[in-house]
C-alpha cells in the first residue's frame, strides 16, 4: 500500500504546509510547469496513520535481533540522535560562512582527529557519502598517487576472492583492471598466488581484514611487504573495522588507505540504503590527495580547507561536506565511548561472535572455519543439513523470521556453500544470543522432523515468502495511476 | 543426468559438446545451476567474438548471485542461444539442454585436452567438503 493508494482529490494537510515567506516571483516563464505535479492528497491522521503502519511492519534494529553479517546493525543510541537534532545543527545553512557554523566545524575536526588516532592514519576526509563512495575516493587516490609520480604501468588492482563485490566494482570505475587471488582453506589469502599476481602493472591490494569469512588475516605483515616491494598501494576496506576497534591500527599493518563506514562502525542508523558516511583515511604519502573540503583549524579558529590548500586533491565528492547528520551521530558516539569504550565495542563483538559460533556448533551447525577463532562475524554452512534434509540457507533464515529475529546474510560469501554469515554485534545481551541459538535449534529440529513447514516460512509476517525470480526478472518500481 | 559422459569438462564449471561440424557448444553444468539457484538473467558474447581460453565471456545471473562464464578453449563465438534471454530458467530445467554460446575452437586439440567426465564428478565431489 503506497501513500498514492490512500489519495483522495482536495484532502489537504495545511497544518503541516511550510509558511512560504519567499515568494518564487522572477522566475522565467520556460522553466515553469504547466500541469500539476503528481502528489498524493490526504490528510494529516491518514498520513500519520499510513506511515506508523509501514513503520510497525518494519523488521528493524529497534524491534528485532538484526544479526546481518558484515552490515555491523548495531544500536544507535538515542543520544547521538538528540545531540544530532540540535536545532543550531538542522538550521544550519551548509553556504553560511565558517564564521557562522565554528561549532559544527570543530565537531568534524574533532571527529577527523579521532578516526586518525584510532586507525593510525596520518589524514581524515570525512566527505564521501557511503562505503562505496570512500572505496571509489580511496581508489581514485592510489591512481592520483602513481600518476603523480609519472607511473603509468600500474593498471591492475589485486583483489582476493572473499572480498565484498564493491572491491572489483571500484576498481573498474576507477579504469584498473581487475586480478583476483584465491583464498587458502583456512580462511587466508593464497601468499603464492599473491606473489605470482604481483608486479610493476600492480596499482595496488584491496583487503577486508578481518576478511568476509570471519577471519582475521594472520599474514597481513607478508602482505603488506609483497604488495609494497611491487610498488603498490594497500587499501583497507573498512567494512569490519567493528572487531579491532582501537586493538589494532589499519596504519600499523601498513595500509596506505581505508575507508570506515561510519554509519556502521561508529553506530549510525542504516540500511534501506542510506544515508551512510564513508570517511577515508591515508598514509602521509597520500595526503596531498585526500578529497575536500576537510575541516581546519588555524589557531582557535576553524575552517573548511578547499582547492586552495589542496591543489591535487582528486576533488569534491557530495555537494557539502558529506552526511552531516550521520556525521555528527558518528562524533557523539566516538566521544561517548572514548578509547576506553571503542576497545570494550572489540572485545564484546568478538566475544559475542565466539559465544554465538560456539553456541550454534554445540546445537549441530557446521561452522565453516572452526579451526580459526571468529573475528566479529562467522559462517554457519547449512550444506549437510539441505543435503540431509532439502532445508537450504535462505530456508533457515525464512524460519527465523517467524521466530523474531531477522535473517543472518545469505549466500555471501560465495565461497562457502549454503552459508549464513552472522554477526552479533556488541550490543546485544546474552539473553538474547541465547534466544536466538534457541530458535536456530528449534529450526533444526524442524527441518529433520517437518522439513516443508521450513520451506514455507515465514508464516507470520505481513508478506509470505515473496518470489525472488519474479522481482528480478519485472523489475516495478514506479507507481502510476490506474487510467 | 548429473555428469554425462558424452561431454567434456571444465573446472570452471562449463559442459563442452563438440558438434559434427567441429564447433563446439557450451553451456553451464547441473552442479553449477544447483549452486546458484534461479538464474534471472544470462548475457551471452556477441556473435565472432574472439576468445582466449578461461576469458570471462558470459556471465549467469540467479537470486543468489551473478556468475561469470568463461570461455573452455580459444575460439571465435559462432552463435547465441537468443532463447535465454526470455527464459533463462531453462538452465535450472535442464542445463544440458540450455546451451548458451557455439564457438569455433582455434585448436581442436584444446577440446580433446579438457576433463573427461569422471574427471569433472572428482573435481565435483573435492568440493563437497
Amino acid at each position: 500500500m503506497l501513500i498514492f493508494e490512500r489519495s483522495h482529490p482536495g484532502r489537504r494537510n495545511a497544518a503541516q504546509a511550510p509558511q512560504q515567506d519567499v515568494k518564487p516571483d522572477g522566475i522565467p516563464a520556460s522553466f515553469l510547469r504547466t500541469d500539476m505535479p503528481l502528489l498524493p492528497e490526504a490528510s494529516e491522521m491518514d498520513t500519520v496513520r499510513h506511515y506508523t503502519r509501514l513503520s510497525q511492519k518494519n523488521f528493524s534494529i529497534d524491534t528485532n535481533f538484526y544479526p546481518l553479517g558484515s552490515c555491523t546493525m548495531k544500536y544507535n543510541p538515542r543520544a547521538c540522535h538528540s545531540l544530532a537534532m540540535l536545532p543550531q545543527f538542522l538550521a544550519r545553512h551548509p553556504l553560511a560562512p565558517d564564521s557562522t557554523g565554528q561549532g559544527f566545524l570543530a565537531c568534524l575536526h574533532d571527529l577527523q582527529e579521532i578516526l586518525k588516532d584510532v586507525t593510525g592514519m596520518a589524514g581524515v576526509s570525512l566527505t564521501p557519502m557511503a562505503g562505496a563512495q570512500g572505496e571509489f575516493a580511496g581508489i581514485a587516490m592510489i591512481r592520483a598517487y602513481h600518476e603523480a609520480r609519472g607511473d603509468g604501468a600500474r593498471t591492475e588492482i589485486i583483489v582476493p576472492d572473499a572480498a565484498h563485490g564493491t572491491n572489483p566494482a571500484t576498481a573498474i570505475m576507477c579504469g584498473y583492471a581487475v586480478k583476483e587471488i584465491p583464498t587458502d582453506r583456512n580462511g587466508d589469502v593464497n601468499l603464492d598466488a599473491l606473489r605470482a599476481a604481483v608486479g610493476p602493472q600492480t596499482a595496488g591490494l584491496m583487503l577486508t581484514n578481518p576478511s568476509t569469512l570471519g577471519v582475521f588475516e594472520k599474514q597481513i605483515r607478508a602482505i603488506q611487504k609483497i604488495v609494497h616491494d611491487a610498488g603498490g598501494l594497500l587499501y583497507y576496506d573498512g567494512a569490519n573495522l567493528n572487531a579491532i576497534l582501537g586493538k589494532v591500527k589499519p596504519g600499523d599493518m601498513g595500509f596506505d588507505v581505508i575507508h570506515m563506514n561510519l554509519h556502521k562502525t561508529f553506530s549510525t542508523p542504516h540500511g534501506g540504503g542510506g544515508p551512510g558516511a564513508g570517511a577515508v583515511g591515508v598514509a602521509p604519502r597520500l595526503l596531498p590527495f585526500m578529497p575536500i573540503p576537510l575541516a581546519g583549524k588555524e589557531g582557535e579558529d576553524y575552517r573548511w580547507l578547499t582547492e586552495r590548500d589542496l591543489p591535487r586533491s582528486i576533488g569534491r565528492l557530495s555537494a557539502w561536506a558529506g552526511n552531516a547528520g550521520v556525521l555528527l551521530r558518528a562524533y557523539v558516539y566516538a566521544r561517548m565511548l572514548g578509547a576506553e569504550g571503542m576497545r570494550r565495542v572489540a572485545e564484546y563483538a568478538t566475544l559475542n561472535a565466539n559465544y554465538l559460533m560456539a553456541e550454534l556448533g554445540r546445537v549441530g551447525y557446521n561452522i565453516a572455519f572452526p579451526q580459526r577463532r571468529a573475528s566479529h562475524e562467522f559462517i554457519v554452512s547449512a550444506k549437510q543439513l539441505k543435503d540431509e534434509t532439502g532445508v537450504s540457507a535462505m530456508d533457515v533464515a525464512k524460519r527465523l523470521l517467524d521466530k523474531g529475529f531477522h535473517a543472518p546474510t545469505t549466500y555471501f560469501p560465495m565461497l562457502v556453500a549454503e552459508c549464513l554469515l552472522i554477526e552479533p554485534t556488541e550490543t546485544e545481551s546474552k539473553e538474547t544470543l541465547d534466544a536466538f541459538v534457541a530458535a536456530m535449534k528449534e529450526i533444526r529440529d524442524e527441518a529433520h522432523t517437518a522439513p516443508e513447514l521450513v520451506k514455507g516460512a515465514p508464516y507470520s509476517l505481513p508478506v509470505r515468502r515473496l518470489d525472488d525470480v519474479k522481482a528480478a526478472r519485472e523489475l516495478d518500481l514506479t507507481w502510476k495511476p490506474a487510467s | 543426468m548429473s555428469t554425462p559422459e558424452n561431454l567434456k569438462y571444465t573446472a570452471s564449471h562449463e559442459w563442452v559438446k563438440t558438434e559434427a561440424d567441429g564447433t563446439i557448444t557450451v553451456g553451464i553444468t547441473q552442479h553449477a545451476q544447483e549452486l546458484l539457484g534461479d538464474m534471472v538473467f544470462v548475457e551471452n558474447p556477441a556473435v565472432g567474438r574472439k576468445l582466449q581460453a578461461k576469458e570471462e565471456c558470459a556471465v549467469v545471473e540467479s537470486v543468489k548471485a551473478a556468475a561469470d562464464v568463461y570461455a573452455p578453449v580459444s575460439g571465435e563465438v559462432t552463435a547465441v542461444n537468443g532463447g535465454l534471454d526470455s527464459a533463462p530458467e531453462a538452465i535450472n530445467g535442464d542445463p544440458y539442454a540450455a546451451w548458451m554460446f557455439r564457438m569455433k575452437p582455434d585448436n581442436a586439440a584444446d577440446v580433446a585436452a579438457l576433463m573427461d567426465a569422471a574427471a569433472y564428478q572428482a573435481v565435483v565431489d573435492s568440493e563437497a567438503h
